[in-house]
C-alpha cells in the first residue's frame, strides 16, 4: 500500500502547489529519482560503482536533440530511443569496462563519460558543439512534464523493485559480495553485471531525452558533465542509502533542495555570497552521511528513529 | 565408469610450474583425496579444474565430455560444485540468502529456490542460522555454509576445498559425517585436506603430489607407507624408520 499512497500523493502535489517554480523544483526532484535509482541498481546492489552516469543521461539527451534537428522527428519519439541508445552505450561500456574490478571499474566508467563529453563538444556537424541544440518545448506547463517524469520515475522504482525480488536481485548482490564465489555458484558475473548496466543506462538514458524535451536546451556541458550528473548521481544515492529501493528518491528530494536552498540564497533571505555555498555544502553533508549514516538516510533510519524517540520524553519532561 | 578424469595437467605462473603434469582418474560414488605438503599445487588443480585459472596444457574431462576451458559459470551448471580454501561467504547476505543464490542454478523462482535451499540447510544442519548474516557466522560455520550453497546447486561432483582446516575437534567429526552423507547421496568427491584424520578415514583413493608432480597414487594404506610421501612430509631420515 505504501508505494502507491506515495504515488497517488506524488500525482496530487502539483494541483495543490500550482505554481511553476515548485513544480519545476518537483521535476527536477523526480529526474534525480531517476538516475539515483538507476545508478543504485548497478552501484548500490551490483556493486559496480559508475563514476559515468552523465554519458547515459548524455547520449539519452541528445537521442532525442539529435533526432529532433536532423529528422525533423518529435522529440518525443526520441524520448522513446533515448533509452535503447543508452542501452547500447551501455552494453559497449560494459564490455569494455566489466573487465576490471574495483576502483578500476569506477575510473574506467568516469573515462567514459569524459570522452563523451568530449565527442559531443568536438563533433560539431553532428551534434552541435558547444553552440548545443535548441527544441521547441510541446507545452507551456509544467503539469504534462511533471506527470511524464512521475510515470518514468514510478516505472524505474517498480522494475528496480521487481528485479530486486526475483533471481536477479540474488545474484546481483552476489556479484556485489564476491565475484569469484558467485561464478562458483553458477552465476554468469558477465552477463548479469550486463544486465544491471542494461536496466540502469535504459532509465538514465530515458530521463536524459526527457530532459531535452522539457529544458529545450542542453549541450556537451551540461549534460555530460562529470560534476553535475555523474558525481551527483553518487551524492543522491550515498546521502538516500545505497542498496535501499527508497534512498536515492530521499537522495534526490534532500539534494535538489538543499541546492536551490543555496542557490537563491535561502530564498534571497541571506547574503548573496551565502549561494556560492552550494559545493561545500555538499561536500559536508556526504562528510556527515558516510561518518555517522553509512547507509544513507534511508538505510540507517532505524538509527535516526531511535535518536529522535529517544530525544522526545526528555524534552517533555 | 570415471566421472572425472585429469589428463597431463600443467599450469605455469610465468616461469613457475605449479602444477607440471598431474594425472587422474575419478569413479562415480568415489572420495577422492588429494594430499601434499604446503605448495604443493592442490588448490591450483581445483582451481583448473574449475577454470578459475586457465590451462597451460592438458585436458580435463567430466563424464566423458572435455570441459577443458569451459566457463566457471558453466562448469557449475553441469554439475561440479567447489568450496574454497579460503571462505568466500556472500557476507552480507543471510545464510538462507547466500544458499538461495546458488540454489538459482538449477531453478527460477524464488519459492522453487528456497525450497532447495532450505532442504541444504537442513541436510547440513545449519537451520538454527538461517536468517543469520554469513559475516557473523564462526569459522566452522561458515566452512559448513560453503558446503551447503555446493551442495544447493545439485552438483554430481563436489571439491572440497580443506573443509576440516580450523575446525576443532568436534567439529571435526562432524563434518567427516556431512561429507559421508553427502557422499551417500549418491555425489562424488574430490576432497583437498591437510588434516589426516579426515582423509585417511573417508578416502576411497589418494593421490598424494609434490612440486606440482605426482608422487603415489593407492588406498590411504598404501600411500601413507610409500617412502616418497614420507620423504616429501617428514624429511629423508623418517623414511626407513
Amino acid at each position: 500500500m505504501g508505494p502507491i499512497f506515495v504515488f497517488i500523493l506524488a500525482a496530487v502535489l502539483p494541483l495543490v502547489v500550482n505554481h511553476d517554480y515548485y513544480q519545476h523544483l518537483m521535476i527536477l526532484v523526480l529526474i534525480w529519482v531517476v538516475i539515483g535509482s538507476s545508478w543504485n541498481l548497478l552501484a548500490g546492489y551490483t556493486g559496480q560503482v559508475s563514476f559515468g552516469h552523465a554519458a547515459f543521461f548524455g547520449i539519452g539527451a541528445y537521442t532525442a536533440g539529435i533526432l529532433n534537428t536532423k529528422l525533423a522527428l518529435s522529440p518525443w519519439w526520441g524520448m522513446a530511443f533515448g533509452g535503447f541508445t543508452a542501452i547500447i552505450l551501455g552494453v559497449l561500456i560494459g564490455y569494455l569496462c566489466f573487465r576490471l574490478r574495483g576502483p578500476y571499474f569506477a575510473l574506467a566508467t568516469l573515462a567514459s563519460g569524459e570522452i563523451l563529453r568530449l565527442i559531443a563538444n568536438n563533433w560539431t556537424d553532428f551534434t552541435e558543439g558547444m553552440v548545443g541544440i535548441l527544441i521547441m518545448q510541446t507545452f507551456v506547463s509544467k503539469l504534462p512534464y511533471y506527470y511524464i517524469i512521475l510515470c518514468i520515475a514510478a516505472g524505474c522504482i517498480g522494475v528496480i523493485y521487481l528485479a530486486m525480488n526475483s533471481k536477479l536481485g540474488y545474484y546481483f548482490v552476489s556479484i556485489r559480495e564476491d565475484q569469484d564465489a558467485a561464478a562458483s555458484l553458477g552465476i554468469n558475473t558477465t552477463l548479469y553485471k550486463n544486465v544491471s548496466l542494461m536496466i540502469s543506462s535504459f532509465f538514465t538514458g530515458t530521463a536524459g531525452a526527457f530532459y531535452m524535451n522539457y529544458m529545450g536546451f542542453i549541450d556537451p556541458s551540461v549534460v555530460f558533465s562529470l560534476h553535475h550528473i555523474s558525481i551527483q548521481a553518487i551524492l543522491v544515492g550515498i546521502i538516500g542509502g545505497v542498496a535501499t529501493l527508497w534512498g536515492p528518491a530521499i537522495g534526490a528530494l534532500v539534494m535538489v533542495g538543499i541546492q536551490e536552498l543555496f542557490r537563491t540564497a535561502v530564498f534571497g533571505l541571506a547574503p548573496k555570497w551565502v549561494s556560492q555555498g552550494h559545493a561545500l555544502a555538499f561536500g559536508l553533508l556526504v562528510v556527515l552521511t558516510i561518518l555517522y549514516l553509512s547507509n544513507g538516510l534511508v538505510g540507517d533510519w532505524p538509527k535516526i528513529k531511535k535518536v529522535l524517540f529517544r530525544k522526545a520524553p526528555q524534552e517533555t519532561s | 565408469m570415471n566421472i572425472f578424469e585429469a589428463r597431463n595437467l600443467v599450469k605455469f605462473f610465468g616461469g613457475l610450474g605449479a602444477v607440471n603434469g598431474v594425472s587422474f582418474k575419478v569413479e562415480k560414488g568415489e572420495i577422492f583425496g588429494l594430499i601434499g605438503p604446503n605448495g604443493s599445487g592442490k588448490t591450483t588443480i581445483f582451481n583448473l579444474i574449475n577454470n578459475y585459472y586457465p590451462v597451460t596444457s592438458g585436458k580435463i574431462f567430466f563424464n566423458g565430455k572435455d570441459i577443458t576451458g569451459i566457463k566457471t559459470h558453466t562448469i557449475c551448471k553441469l554439475g561440479i560444485a567447489r568450496t574454497f580454501q579460503v571462505v568466500k561467504p556472500l557476507a552480507r547476505m543471510t545464510v538462507l540468502e547466500n544458499v538461495t543464490a546458488s540454489a538459482f542454478c538449477r531453478v527460477n523462482t524464488i519459492k522453487e529456490a528456497q525450497k532447495l535451499a532450505l532442504e541444504a540447510i537442513e541436510f547440513c544442519g545449519l537451520e538454527h542460522y538461517k536468517d543469520q548474516r554469513a559475516k557473523g557466522l564462526p569459522i566452522g560455520l561458515r566452512k559448513r555454509l560453503e558446503i551447503t550453497r555446493a551442495l544447493a546447486t545439485q552438483p554430481e561432483l563436489i571439491l572440497l576445498d580443506e573443509t576440516a582446516a580450523g575446525l576443532n575437534p568436534k567439529e571435526l567429526d562432524q563434518a567427516i559425517e556431512l561429507i559421508k552423507e553427502i557422499n551417500g547421496r549418491d555425489i562424488t568427491l574430490i576432497i583437498v585436506e591437510h588434516i589426516m584424520k579426515v582423509i585417511m578415514t573417508i578416502s576411497n583413493r589418494i593421490l598424494a603430489i609434490n612440486y606440482g608432480l605426482p608422487l603415489a597414487e593407492g588406498s590411504p594404506e598404501e600411500v601413507s607407507r610409500n617412502p616418497e610421501v614420507i620423504k616429501a612430509y617428514l624429511g629423508e631420515e623418517y623414511v626407513k624408520g
